[in-house]
């Protein structure tokens, strides 16, 4: 039980987290200051082009051995903090692309009415811009947060009992196979609460695109 | 008429003077020079692709012009040498003389998440920091004049094509423009959409509002304009009332497209 727990937190987390910032990496990404746009485009390109299984050990494995080399001490970094962190990271990079394209998917004259009748670009982006975002966005961030749902069994590897660890370990030390359809069972039971939430929030943005 | 009396030929509304504009290679406005007067309705003509549309964008600044000098009520807004700035007005000013300057788009460019009220009085407030409850009224208003009173709490897209683009009028003349800018406002209606919208614009040409109207509504630049330019590829053709452009016009060009178009 306390896996499913500790799934639900790690992913909560990271889908948080990842909206905050991804926002932040997306215009940053969308803007003509150069050196923002190329950190924010290295940002993306190394934490979607490297599996989250590896930035999970880069964090909790990684650089307690660094810090050792460099100071000689040692560093104990609490794994669930670690999960935290590259989840966090992790779901960043994916939402930054999914902000960005939505952005960018937002008919060009709105941007030019919305500036013909004096806004200026902030004004123009949380008044008229952001808010069409939403309907657009709610998909997407769902299948997001099916995924980090469903990768939070990655963290068993750093020492943490997630569902997937406790019902393998179960099975074995019972000899009972069912503990197996228990894990199923919880993934699933979440997945589909999460999809019914989403199809609402979709419905609910979209409401004014009804003729 | 009090059309008359509003009309006043001495304050000069906008003044371009030599202004070109290039999309990198491509020369689209060459020179191109004249002013607009309060009051007045000047409707510009000429085939696609002749910088209509560009033209309309420079002014209020959608576009950056290459070269020459663009003046609203007589104050500098934007001065460029060789794709160079030598004066532009700073960020502040230039969202003021966009309040005004009404636009008003060929695709309506209605806001589809706000509701028709919330369209109008979206920019006064954000902008002008307008009261809630008197813009609304003030909003309720123009929506009554454009004959959509009933309509305010529906979404854009429940409404007609030629009810979107009469809610777009009413959106820039929420903001109390001095002058309005039409860009081909009626293209993209079906053709028994477009009497409406070009009602509504008749009375406000009436009510002496100065507008740059582009159009291909041939019949009404002739009723409503007092002045009427003809454009192609980047220069002012002729200009002139509508009875020496539309109906005695001297170039070749000009009635070439005229004869097409009628
Ligand atoms: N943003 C742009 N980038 C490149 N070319 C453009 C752009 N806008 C317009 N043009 C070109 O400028 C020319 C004039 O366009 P436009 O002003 O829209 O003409 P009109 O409104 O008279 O039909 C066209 O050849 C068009 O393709
Ligand atoms: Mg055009």
């Amino acid at each position: 039980m306390s896996g499913t727990v500790i799934m639900i937190e790690i992913a909560l987390v990271a889908v948080i987290a990842g909206a905050v910032f991804g926002v932040i990496i997306a215009l940053g990404r969308m803007s003509k200051n150069k050196i923002a746009n190329a950190i924010c485009w290295f940002y993306v390109w190394f934490f979607r082009g490297t599996p989250l299984l590896l930035q999970l050990f880069m964090i909790y494995f990684m650089i307690p051995i660094m810090y050792h080399d460099m100071t000689g001490g040692t560093l104990t970094i609490d794994p669930l903090f670690c999960a935290f962190v590259a989840f966090s990271l992790n779901s960043t990079a994916y939402m930054s692309e999914i902000i960005r394209a939505a952005i960018e998917s937002i008919d060009h004259g709105q941007m030019e009415a919305a500036k013909a009748l004096g806004m200026n670009h902030a004004q123009a982006m949380t008044k008229i811009i952001i808010p069409q975002t939403f309907k657009r966005l709610v998909a997407p961030l769902g299948n997001e947060l099916i995924m980090l749902l469903k990768d939070t069994s990655l963290v068993s590897t750093i020492a943490l009992y997630d569902v997937l660890r406790a019902s393998k370990t179960m099975a074995s030390s019972t000899g009972n196979w069912v503990y197996y359809l228990y894990a199923a069972a919880i993934y699933l039971f979440l997945t589909t609460v999460l999809q019914i939430i989403f199809d609402k929030l979709e419905e609910r943005f979209g409401a004014y695109e009804k003729r | 008429m009090t059309q008359n009396l509003k009309k006043d030929p001495s304050q000069v509304m906008v003044r371009v003077k030599g202004i070109k504009k290039n999309f990198g290679d491509l020369e689209v406005l060459k020179g191109v020079d004249f002013q607009v007067t309060k009051g007045e309705v000047v409707c510009i003509i000429g085939p696609s692709g002749s910088g209509k549309s560009t033209l309309l964008r420079c002014l209020n600044q959608l576009e950056r012009i290459t070269e020459g000098e663009i003046y609203i009520e007589e104050e500098l807004m934007d001065k460029r040498v060789d794709d160079k700035t030598v004066n532009h007005i700073d960020a502040k000013r230039l969202q003021a003389l966009r309040c005004d300057l009404g636009m008003v788009f060929q695709n309506f460019n209605l806001f589809p998440h706000l509701k028709v009220i919330d369209n109008l009085t979206i920019a006064p407030i954000t902008v002008k920091k307008a009261d809630k409850d008197t813009i609304t009224q003030k909003g309720l208003e123009l929506l009554d004049m454009v004959g959509l009173k009933d309509r305010a709490d529906e979404y854009p897209v429940r409404l007609s094509g030629g009810q979107q683009q009469r809610v777009a009028i009413a959106r820039a003349l929420a903001m109390d423009p001095k002058i309005m800018l039409f860009d081909e406002p009626t293209s993209a209606l079906d053709p028994e959409l477009v009497g409406e919208v070009l009602n509504t614009m008749k009375e406000l040409a009436d009510e002496g509002m100065t507008m740059i109207i582009v159009t291909h509504e041939i019949g009404f630049a002739r009723e409503v304009a007092d002045r009427v330019i003809f454009m192609a590829d980047g220069v002012i053709c002729e200009m002139g009332t509508p009875e020496q452009v539309i109906d005695n016009p001297q170039g070749e060009r000009t009635k070439s497209f005229l004869s097409k178009i009628e």
